[in-house]
């Protein structure tokens, strides 16, 4: 294949697009919105799972302890907590080591404190961590069953609805884009179609000529291929400007909030829309020209 | 290099077109297909660029039968072939000029050959001025010439000429003839159809007559010779 044989495709297949240019930008159309609402979900789904991995560190469950315990007891229940399922790590605060945390905390005000130490109102505590930020919820039921365990506090609510709003998300996203994907898919292949379908008479002279298939399939082919790179082109763009302006955003007025931002896997996510593009393009006109240039 | 042996054509709508056709065409001949309209000229002409295939017989060209060509080897026995249609099959929306070269670039020859080799063709055929021009703004002749440059364009092996000069004024059909002749010399082998008895009877080659679809004469250096 030389040169001159490419430059031919291309030429040929840009002539198709302009041709039926309404057709091929609706084709692009849909390429966008199924390629953004993907991407927008794929972005949602990594960064609730990037912000629990966060919390997740500072995710403990703390158990408070009745008051007056013994030792032995103590000793008792730290084994006992260490065989509630998901728990992967203990640690014992007694109510000293609490109060001067609570102090630590307070900073420059601490001295409101002051005197708390004779007759210290706070609990003992076992901080309790679990392997996953799903085991918090089962693993804070357990604990409080246990005996001599008087509260268990957890950010209760929180990890469950990041939990739930993720599933809502695979799910209908994937359905949703799935269903665009296929319309795409589609309005692509019937592109092509069209294009074909103007063009048989000069198929047919190519052939008699003595066009190879793969001559005559290549501009279709590049044809659906371009659809689709444009159509992933374009969202690449949304969707990094788009996202990078949302960081600012919540940088400036939801601090706590810490999103992705590593580069790399922001380039990973848009280099597979821009793939998937191609892929959609590439599928489109595959399946067309499958049924309509049988050659 | 040509050979037919006891080729029908039958077409999906029940037409006889051709009746058990026997024919040897060695290589560097020169053949008239003559015939009345109807008879099976196109027909023959098309069995042998794998066009159409035969209903029964074998057609086979250098010892390849074309009924057993793989799909993927036509388009090299096509290339080798020059094709001059009875409806020209030009690209309407290609000029003169790119409808020529066209023939070239599904080859993938360079840009560079296409334009030293394109504007030769032209010129044999005298259209040298009119290559910026499409099609639909040409008379049928310039057409039909359109059509020859394409067929000699590449240098085909074998030339198939579907009545080349049906809408040529008689000096311009000597000029394609005189072409051919210098084609022919150089040792590419000419099928030509055709109805113009004179050309035939002047130019003293191969005559095959066909008639509803079955070779009625066969003789060399023969003249048109039947009556119409
Ligand atoms: N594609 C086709 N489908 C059906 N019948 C066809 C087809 N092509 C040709 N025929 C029929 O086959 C017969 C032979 O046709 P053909 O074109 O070979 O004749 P011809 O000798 O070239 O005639 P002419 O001198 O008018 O060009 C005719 O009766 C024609 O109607
Ligand atoms: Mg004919």
């Amino acid at each position: 294949m030389s040169l001159n044989t490419i430059g031919y495709y291309f030429r040929e297949a840009a002539a198709s697009l302009v041709r039926n240019s309404w057709l091929s930008m609706a084709s692009v159309g849909t390429v966008i919105i199924s390629l953004l609402l993907l991407g927008s979900a794929l972005l949602l789904v990594l960064n609730v799972r990037h912000i629990i991995s966060r919390v997740e560190s500072s995710l403990e469950i703390t158990v408070f302890l009745e008051d007056g315990l013994e030792e032995e007891r103590l000793e008792r229940l730290e084994e006992e907590i260490k065989f509630v399922p998901g728990v992967a790590r203990v640690e014992f605060v007694s109510q000293d080591q609490a109060l001067e945390e609570l102090k630590k905390s307070f900073g420059e005000k601490a001295a409101i404190l002051d005197g708390l130490e004779e007759d210290n109102p706070l609990p003992n505590s076992f901080r309790v961590k679990t392997r996953q930020a799903e085991m918090v919820p089962e693993a804070a039921v357990q604990l409080s069953q246990l005996e001599g365990v008087e509260q268990v506090r957890y950010g209760q609510g929180v990890v469950e609805k990041l939990l739930a709003l993720t599933r809502w998300v695979r799910l209908w996203g994937t359905l949703t884009i799935a269903v665009l994907g296929a319309a795409s898919i589609f309005l692509i292949a019937t592109t092509i179609r069209m294009s074909v379908f103007a063009r048989r008479r000069e198929i047919g002279i190519m052939k008699i000529l003595g066009a190879t298939n793969f001559f005559i399939r290549m501009p279709f082919m590049l044809e659906g291929m371009i659809i689709g790179l444009v159509g992933g082109l374009v969202v690449v763009l949304l969707i990094y400007f788009g996202y990078l302006s949302l960081l600012n955003k919540v940088a400036m007025t939801l601090p706590f909030i810490q999103l992705i931002s590593d580069p790399a896997v922001l380039y990973r996510v848009l280099g597979g829309l821009l793939g998937l593009g191609f892929g959609l393009g590439a599928v489109g006109s595959a399946i067309s020209l499958h049924r309509f240039l049988r050659v | 290099m040509i050979q037919l042996y006891n080729v029908s054509k039958i077409y999906p709508n029940g037409v006889k077109a051709l009746n058990d056709v026997t024919l040897h065409i060695r290589k560097g001949e020169f053949v008239f297909l003559v015939g009345p309209s109807g008879a099976g000229k196109s027909t023959l002409t098309k069995l042998l660029c794998r066009e159409e295939l035969p209903s029964r017989g074998q057609v086979i060209i250098n010892g390849r039968n074309l009924a057993r060509m793989k799909n993927r080897e036509i388009p090299y026995l096509r290339r080798k072939i020059g094709m001059v249609f009875q409806d020209f099959r030009l690209i309407p929306n290609k000029t003169v000029f790119e409808n020529v070269a066209f023939a070239l670039e599904i080859t993938g020859a360079s840009r560079k050959e296409i334009k030293k080799v394109v504007p030769m063709a032209l010129r044999m055929v005298g259209l040298e001025k009119k290559a910026g021009m499409l099609p639909a703004h040409l008379s049928g002749g310039e057409q039909q010439r359109t059509c020859v440059a394409r067929a000699i364009v590449n240098n085909p092996v074998l030339i198939l000429a579907d009545e080349p000069t049906g809408n040529l004024d008689p000096e311009t059909s000597w000029e394609l003839m005189k072409l051919f002749r210098d084609i022919n010399r150089r040792g590419t082998t000419i099928i030509m159809a055709t109805h113009a008895w004179d050309i035939v009877d002047a130019m003293k080659k191969r005559v095959v007559e066909l008639s509803q679809g079955s070779v009625v004469r066969d003789e060399e250096s023969g003249g048109y010779g039947y009556e119409s």
